[in-house]
């Protein structure tokens, strides 16, 4: 017998299909957990929905990354060559009508930075990388990323209970009920 | 035969039932999600078929010698041993820059721009056409920056203080394309490495603890497929494909007003920018269509990229021909209407001058092969879809050759003319990016998930958790038929391994 304390994470349940998910997902949110997922091998449609969740805020990130962008674009090409070291091209005037010039650099930055801020915003709001969960312990949540669908609730949630959350999963579906423990 | 008197049927009704067209299946025989991992990581991790190394081993060399000892002897000797000189300043190395970032733009135009279609047929193919423009991008990049000649004063191209105390001139379509590659190449790797995310957790989840597990670990970022990642990363998904459909199209409009911003005839027109995009979509997919076709049969996934899936590619070879097909006609017809003298001369020049047969060439792969594609039986054909395929990319180059050389062979003053031939250096560096371009696709085949699995698993019609919910469907009456693969089931021509 083992020594180590283990703490619960919570239990993660099979479900057959992605119907089956949907609507199991659907009973979850209605009896009120908060700290729950859905694990599946791709995003399921209308899952977001089924689980209460608000839409992604990550297009104001990426908005105000590209709006950035504008703004380095233009201040680059502007002050350097209007406003420090007035660049006179071919006798073309340096002053504010050189502006539509600058397009082309100032799109190319916005498009750049919103990729950047896509993709470091993605990494923040998904908290990840988190290269260890307790959920990787369990021996058959690899099928997740394969073919399986499954919904994992956690402790931490107010609404978990031993007995209680397992007969609730068994209720709306749920398979091959596993409690994961977490190394302390 | 139906008479006033009898009465519109019921739902329930009988009678034969009236045929419908369905969406035409994008995974044939019924294949599960377990198969579908199965298949597509078996590409990685089963040892890999003898043509593999048959073909990766000669590419590696030639990229070695042609792209390694051929960039090495220009910097060490100088830019000389090219065969560029008055006034013909840029020969094959522009040529083959354009050429490659042109084939880059049919992968971000299938991520992006089908993904904005809903185009969901694009998912079998989309991932090996992302991974070909990153390759391509790669060999573009190699031109412009080595025939520069001083390479090792390319960092005057960027805004940082130096002794001269001269800023870049922004103004300059040479520095645009800077940006313009450099946003290119950076969104096109992270659109990408974020659509792998999810595949490479599956292939982590595959493997046996050790090296390879930790690696595709890490690079998985502990991936686990929860909604509440999927929530997000499916807006950042949506957020990319928005970002480079503009970024498509503005990429090789930038590359064309290298060439459209200047005062030479045969360059200097505002039909460029829609030109050179078209084309590079039609060269992009032409490429698409090389790597995948030989990868389908080599791998066995007949079921995945379907027929279906290369008829779709074929046609829009055929589209993007035509548009090609038209504006160099419109370039044509221009000329000789407007009746510039240096116009018409410029095109008389292409038609008759010394490169003569570049242009010849040009039309008949450009314009003519394509149009094979009106008939089904050549867009069954493999043979003849390889064959349009390579003609297409050996067209596309032929296009930039004539655009960049025969303009500058015979610019305003007489006394300028000059033929141009590219020296052996500049052979052995197009075709060390040509063995580039393959050894690194091989590669890419080798470790990471050719195919998207994520996104291919969600096509399939059990993966709408509302598919099942057809209580009160209205057409009772109705049998559906996938017609194009109906009729290709009929011929036999639809290949069910196992």
């Amino acid at each position: 017998m083992s020594t180590t304390r283990k703490r619960v994470y919570g239990y993660l349940a099979e479900f057959p299909s992605a119907s089956a998910l949907y609507k199991a997902a659907e009973k979850v949110r209605d009896a009120g957990f908060r700290k729950w997922d859905c694990h599946t091998p791709y995003p399921v449609h209308g899952l977001d929905g089924a689980m209460g969740l608000k839409r992604s805020i990550l297009p104001w990130f990426v908005f105000f990354g590209g709006m950035l962008g504008t703004a380095t674009g233009f201040g680059l090409a502007y002050i350097t060559q209007v406003e420090i070291y007035p660049t006179v091209v071919q006798g073309k005037p340096t002053n504010i009508f050189t502006v539509p010039a600058f397009f082309p650099i100032m799109f190319e930055l916005t498009i750049l930075f919103s990729g950047f801020t896509t993709l470091f915003g993605l990494l923040a709001l998904m908290k990840l990388p988190r290269l260890n969960h307790p959920l990787f312990a369990s021996r058959q949540f690899h099928r997740a990323t394969d073919d399986a669908f499954f919904i994992a609730v956690e402790a931490r949630d107010p609404k978990f209970s031993p007995d209680g959350t397992r007969k609730f999963l068994e209720d709306i579906g749920g398979k091959s009920i596993e409690l994961v423990e977490e190394e302390d | 035969m139906a008479t006033a008197t009898e009465h519109a049927p019921s739902p329930t009704r009988q009678g034969p039932k009236i045929p419908v067209l369905e969406r035409e299946k994008l995974i044939l025989n019924g294949r599960s999600y377990h198969w579908i991992t199965e298949r597509i990581c078996g590409v990685l991790e089963n040892r890999q078929p003898f043509l593999w190394w048959l073909l990766f081993l000669p590419s590696a060399l030639i990229a070695m010698v042609g792209v390694g000892l051929g960039l090495t002897y220009l910097v060490s000797t100088g830019v000389g041993v090219w065969g560029m000189s008055n006034r013909v300043f840029w020969g094959w190395d522009i040529t083959n820059f354009v050429f490659w970032i042109g084939i880059g733009h049919a992968g971000t135009l299938i991520s992006a721009v089908l993904f904005l279609t809903r185009q969901n047929w694009r998912t079998s193919i989309n991932r090996a056409a992302e991974a070909m423009t990153i390759f391509a991008v790669m060999c573009a990049g190699i031109f412009p920056a080595f025939h520069v000649g001083r390479v090792w004063m390319a960092w005057f191209l960027a805004p940082i203080p130096n002794s001269n105390a001269v800023w870049q001139n922004f103004k300059s379509p040479l520095l645009w394309d800077v940006f313009a590659v450099s946003t290119y190449f950076t969104i096109s790797l992270i659109f990408w490495y974020l659509g792998m995310v999810p595949d490479l957790a599956t292939i982590r989840d595959r493997c046996k603890p050790g090296l390879r597990k930790m690696l595709y670990g890490i690079f998985s970022l502990g991936w686990r497929g929860g909604n509440r990642q999927w929530s997000h990363y499916e807006m950042a998904y949506l957020l990319l494909a928005a970002l480079s459909t503009p970024l498509v199209l503005s990429v090789h409009s930038v590359v064309s007003f290298d060439f459209a911003t200047s005062i030479v005839p045969g360059w200097h027109t505002t039909i460029f920018p829609p030109y050179f995009v078209a084309g590079a979509i039609f060269g992009g997919f032409a490429m698409v269509l090389t790597i995948m076709v030989p990868a389908r049969q080599l791998y066995g996934l007949h079921d995945l990229i379907t027929m279906k899936h290369i008829d779709n590619m074929a046609k829009i070879i055929l589209l993007t021909g035509t548009i090609v097909g038209y504006a160099y006609l419109m370039e044509l017809f221009v000329a000789y209407y407007s009746g510039a003298k240096y116009e018409m001369d410029a095109f008389k020049f292409r038609i008759t001058g010394p490169y003569w047969w570049a242009y010849l060439a040009m039309m008949s792969c450009n314009v003519l092969s394509p149009q094979l594609f009106w008939f089904k039986a050549c867009r069954e054909n493999l043979w003849v879809v390889m064959g349009v395929a390579m003609a297409v990319n050996i067209g596309m180059w032929f296009e930039r050759f004539v655009i960049i050389v025969t303009t500058l062979a015979r610019m305003f003053l007489p006394g300028d003319w000059k033929t141009y031939n590219p020296s052996y250096v500049e052979m052995a560096l197009f075709i060390g990016t040509i063995g580039m371009f393959l050894a690194l696709f091989l590669l890419f085949l080798r470790f990471l998930p050719c195919i998207n699995i994520a996104e291919v698993k969600w096509t399939l019609p059990e993966s709408d958790p509302h598919h099942d919910d057809h209580h009160d469907h209205p057409d009772q009456g109705v049998e559906t038929v996938a017609a194009y693969q109906h009729e290709l089931h009929g011929k036999g021509a639809v290949e069910s391994k196992a």
